[in-house]
């Protein structure tokens, strides 16, 4: 079952800043944070601003929790796990993300 | 049950204080209210009066309007005196003939100016300052001479004096008395205070009995005095104390004092049977009071004994502060230490031209008086200790010494009861002000808006801050200003770092300063100092993480995750072919095209991957990034000015494309919008920007911190008649001042309020610059002028960044999620309902909109 499929090079993302991937017909936003090799996947479909904006958000952490904060209407998602710590019915599903040597991939 | 008929006769401010109360009572439904004005207009701000000359128009001094009258049922009659009372019959009677009945009069008609009876009084350019009217025949008579002189040193003289100063006449200031505001000052303090005015190039001349007015010989009047000598002049404004308006009640047996005044009890009830008299007009325990707050006070008391209540008027006091032509002046309670054997302080610095008189019980126990002239720090401190009866804590010369180690001795508001008045102008306690933080106001200009407290005279404003804090500190509320969890610093102090650190990324910063990884707060906000400070490209890796993503794509994104595209169009001023072009790029691309309220041109429903190829075309014809998106300089809008308009004073387009080049690209707390008009008539709109510029027929106005948007401020009058390069110094100031002390996301107008000194604190650190800042401010203004490059242009040649704008990182497909529909005759009319976007997937189409 763990078949990861290739997504992009990590050098290819900006330290803390999210792109979008398309990946089995879902849009999903793969964030860099902080200065080690670390990225997280969760949808980029922002529900409560209804469109597909989420990478273009700005991350960061509260209480603890990676965050990123939705460029609509500034509702945190958790990096981890896609719960929206504001409206938790609003929360969106997370991804398994890894990188392997300079290559980022998804869970297929 | 038929409502009671109340009739207000006089308009004036206590007289619509009356009404106001009324309306705000519960029981309001139960009345109707009639109101009477002799003035052409309902009740302005008299207190505020001078301020016409510095440019505050009658809208602005307005406390009221007919709208408000009306949505509350109140009838009102302006340009109309009542003549006569029908007691028996209950009725009044006006001048036009008009009966109304009633069932209480309000006699609230306030007082007039009184004019000594000396011979030639009665000339065209004999004047008095009292109403609007008054101001409007100044101005006029200003325009035909050259020398002024006041008659009366007091309060309101040396306010006429200021006027006549500022309206460009050589100024005197001729007294009875041996010393200036006799009444509320003693002669060490009136000293002073006439040095310091005649320093400012005002005469005084003291012990001058005026017998006649006759033709002068230089001037249009020679005004002779008892001692034999004689001053010559054009204009003659006297200010010789006032007298209660009692006319009408003098024509029945109302009781009158024996030097006027009607006659009032506790409950402001006249010696007629419901009729009442308030304000300047009634007399109370044989005092008439001159000023504002007492006569609020007696409309409170009216309005309750009217509706039952018991509240009841017990006399006020009358310590006022003040700021008489630049010099700050206050006296309290016994300033002239009558009370049998009493003590007094005295401190006194030539240099400094500071004196302070504090007088204090014979037990040396408590504060009964004090004069302060130059230095009115403490007044805030003593007032309250006379008025709470506070016993004063360790040697009382203490309240008045300057502190040498900087400990001033201040009693903590802690220490003050639940009653004690902060604001008397508008009768706000220090419960009041506990309430209102309780209620949620936690900052000044929440206090402001829901208390009115600093809204009259401003002198309450620190006392107000300090009352405040303690509230704030009392409910466990630690007044936290840090930023955000990640710094627990004031967006002010960690500007000071950068500066003075020389800072310039923010992982840097987190490093040193911070903790954990940031958020969408402290990131802009940093992103923002570092950028106004250094100035550099917002997409540089180490900034772009720190951008919102309007900054991050240069662009302002819209609800469904496009774009919109605003460049440059500075001032509003564009050439046919540039116009074409943007036609061009519009249609090629199927932008939605609207033109936006900043005079420019938005194109809406850009993808990411559009953005660059719309640039490109942009930039090639001549077009800068517009900074729409960003936290920076807006727009200058202009009106046409004098290169065009008939009316234009001086060249308003020329100067607002000057200023929007100079600072395009400045980022700063908060937008930042500018507009210039070319004459007073303000087609610009200029007095609703942070930045206002205004035409006169000497130079530019200056008028700062004004805001359109959620909460609108009219912007106010900073300086008058500039030049073009002292106009523009004035501007680098005050923005970078701006941009280094304001909070995050505070707009100039938020910021004003909660600037404490206010309006006059900042024209003393830009113009006066005491804070020594000035030079540093301007260089840093210069550096970021000096670094300014197009971000579209510097992004269009970066190969790397442009590879970020596109949907996806792994496709060349776009976002399916996006869908228009039609609207006059725009492809990209608006963008499409959820539903609508449901129909379409289905292949649904949608019926387009037309509406003409
Ligand atoms: C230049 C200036 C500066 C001042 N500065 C201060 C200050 O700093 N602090 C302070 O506390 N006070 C100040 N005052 C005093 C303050 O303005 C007055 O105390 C206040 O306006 C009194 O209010 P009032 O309603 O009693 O009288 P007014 O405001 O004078 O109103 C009375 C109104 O009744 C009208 N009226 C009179 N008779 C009739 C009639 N028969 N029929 C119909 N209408 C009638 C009059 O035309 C007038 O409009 C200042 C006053 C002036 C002129
Ligand atoms: C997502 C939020 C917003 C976006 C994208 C946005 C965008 C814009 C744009 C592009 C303009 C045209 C100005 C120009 O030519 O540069 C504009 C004008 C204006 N905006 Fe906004 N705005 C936003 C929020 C607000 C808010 C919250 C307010 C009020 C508090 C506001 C008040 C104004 C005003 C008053 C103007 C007219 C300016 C003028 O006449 O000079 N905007 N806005
Ligand atoms: S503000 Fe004055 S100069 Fe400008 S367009 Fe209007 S009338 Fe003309
Ligand atoms: S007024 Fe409101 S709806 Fe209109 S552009 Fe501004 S923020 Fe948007
Ligand atoms: S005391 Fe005048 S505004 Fe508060």
């Amino acid at each position: 079952m763990s078949e990861w499929k290739d997504i992009c090079k990590f050098s290819d993302l900006a330290a803390n800043t999210g792109v979008c991937a398309l990946h089995n017909q879902e849009q999903v936003a793969i964030f860099r944070v902080g200065k080690e090799q670390k990225v997280y996947a969760i949808s980029n479909y922002d529900p409560i601003g209804k469109a597909n904006v989420l990478s273009r958000g700005i991350v960061g952490d509260i209480k603890g929790k990676l965050v990123v904060a939705s460029p609509l209407y500034k509702q945190h998602f958790c990096l981890e796990t896609g719960e929206c710590l504001e409206e938790p019915e609003n929360s969106v599903k997370a991804y398994a993300i890894r990188v392997e040597g300079d290559v980022v991939q998804l869970q297929a | 049950m038929s409502k009671q008929k109340i009739i207000v006769v006089g308009n004036g401010m206590v007289g619509h204080k009356f009404i106001e109360n009324m309306i705000e009572h519960p029981d309001y439904d139960q009345y109707e209210v009639v109101t009477f004005s002799e003035e052409p207009r309902l009740a302005y701000d008299r207190v505020q009066l001078s301020y016409y000359f510095a440019g505050k128009t009658v809208d602005e001094l307005m406390l009221t309007s007919p709208d408000y009258y009306d949505e509350n049922g109140v009838r009102f009659i302006v340009s109309d005196k009542v003549v006569n009372i029908d007691h028996a019959n209950k009725k009044v009677v006006t001048a036009s003939g008009r009966e109304e009945s009633y069932d209480k009069l309000i006699l609230a008609t306030g007082s007039y100016p009184f004019v000594p009876p000396i011979p030639g009084k009665d000339q065209e350019h004999c004047l008095v300052y009292r109403t609007i009217e008054d101001l409007e025949g100044m101005t006029a008579s200003a325009k035909v001479s050259k020398v002024g002189v006041v008659v009366g040193g007091g309060l309101l003289g040396l306010e006429a004096a200021n006027a006549l100063k500022n309206l460009g006449l050589e100024t005197h200031v001729v007294e009875f008395a041996p010393r200036l505001m006799a009444v509320q000052l003693d002669e060490g303090g009136g000293q002073l205070l006439r040095s310091k005015i005649e320093a400012l190039g005002v005469s005084v001349h003291t012990e001058k009995n005026t017998t006649e007015i006759v033709a002068g010989e230089t001037c249009r009047y020679r005004m002779n005095f008892a001692d034999g000598s004689h001053i010559e002049t054009d204009v003659i404004l006297f200010s010789a104390g006032i007298r209660p308006q009692d006319e009408l009640a003098r024509q029945f047996d109302i009781e009158i004092g024996p030097r006027g005044g009607i006659v009032i009890d506790n409950n402001c009830l006249t010696s007629a049977k419901d009729v009442y008299a308030i304000g300047e007009c009634a007399l109370w325990d044989g005092k008439i009071y001159g000023l504002v707050a007492p006569g609020y006070n007696m409309a409170k008391v009216a309005v309750s004994h009217i509706t039952g209540g018991d509240l009841a008027f017990e006399g006020a006091d009358m310590s006022t502060k003040l700021k008489l032509l630049g010099v700050d002046v206050a006296s309290i309670g016994d300033a002239q230490a009558r009370t049998p054997g009493c003590l007094s302080y005295t401190y006194s610095d030539g240099h400094a031209g500071v004196y302070k008189r504090l007088v204090v019980s014979a037990d040396n126990k408590k504060v009964i008086g004090a004069v302060l002239v130059g230095d009115v720090e403490a007044y805030g401190n003593l007032l309250q200790m006379m008025l709470g009866d506070i016993e004063i804590p360790g040697s009382p010369e203490a309240l008045i010494l300057p502190s040498i180690d900087g400990a001033a001795p201040a009693l903590g508001v802690d220490a003050l009861p639940d009653s004690a008045q902060i604001c008397s102008c508008h009768d706000v306690t220090k419960g009041d002000i506990f309430e209102a933080v309780k209620g949620g106001c936690t900052d000044l200009s929440g206090i402001k808006s829901c208390t009115k407290a600093v809204t009259g005279c401003g002198g309450c404003a620190a006392m107000t801050t300090q009352v405040m804090n303690a509230a704030l500190t009392e409910m466990g509320v630690e007044v936290d200003d840090s930023l955000c969890e990640h710094f627990s610093y004031t967006r002010q102090e960690i500007f000071d770092i950068i500066r003075v650190k020389g800072i310039k990324s923010f992982d840097e910063l987190l490093e040193s300063h911070g903790q954990g990884h940031g958020c969408e707060i402290c990131k802009p906000a940093i992103g923002s100092m570092l950028a106004t400070h250094w100035n550099e490209y917002v997409l540089d890796d180490k900034h772009i993480g720190l951008q919102d993503t309007n900054d991050i794509f240069l662009a302002n994104m819209q609800r469904d995750g496009t774009y919109s595209v605003v460049p440059r169009i500075a001032g509003g001023e564009i050439t046919p072919e540039q116009l074409i072009v943007l036609g061009e790029v519009g249609r090629d691309f199927g932008l939605y095209t609207k033109i936006t309220g900043g005079q420019r041109i938005d194109f809406f429903g850009a993808q990411l991957h559009e953005l660059p190829p719309i640039w490109e075309r942009l930039v090639e014809a001549g077009f800068e990034t517009g900074h729409a998106y960003g936290k920076s300089l807006r727009t200058v809008k202009s009106c046409v000015g004098s290169t065009w308009c008939r009316y234009g004073m001086l060249d308003s387009v020329s100067m607002a494309v000057n200023l929007e080049m100079r600072y395009k690209g400045l980022r700063s707390p908060h937008k930042l919008k500018m507009a210039v008009s070319g004459c007073t008539r303000e087609c610009a709109e200029a007095q609703g920007k942070d930045v206002g510029v205004i035409a006169t027929d000497k130079g530019w106005n200056l008028y700062l911190c004004g805001n359109g948007g959620m909460k609108p401020r009219h912007a106010d009058l900073f300086a008058q008649d500039l030049d073009d390069e002292t106009l523009i110094k004035y501007i680098d100031r005050f923005f970078m001042f701006y941009c280094r002390t304001a909070d995050k996301l505070q707009r100039t107008s938020v910021w004003m309020d909660n600037l404490e000194g206010g309006i006059e604190y900042l024209h003393e650190v830009i113009v006066e610059d005491k804070l020594g800042i000035c030079e540093e401010l301007e260089a840093d203004m210069a550096r970021v002028i000096d670094t300014y490059e197009c971000e579209w242009k510097k992004t269009l040649n970066s190969p790397e960044r442009l590879k970020r704008f596109a949907h996806f990182i792994n496709s060349d497909l776009t976002d399916d999620n996006l869908a228009y529909v039609e609207m006059r005759g725009q492809a990209k009319g608006r963008i499409a309902t959820d539903e609508e976007r449901q129909k379409l997937a289905k292949g649904v189409e949608i019926e387009t909109v037309e509406l003409v």
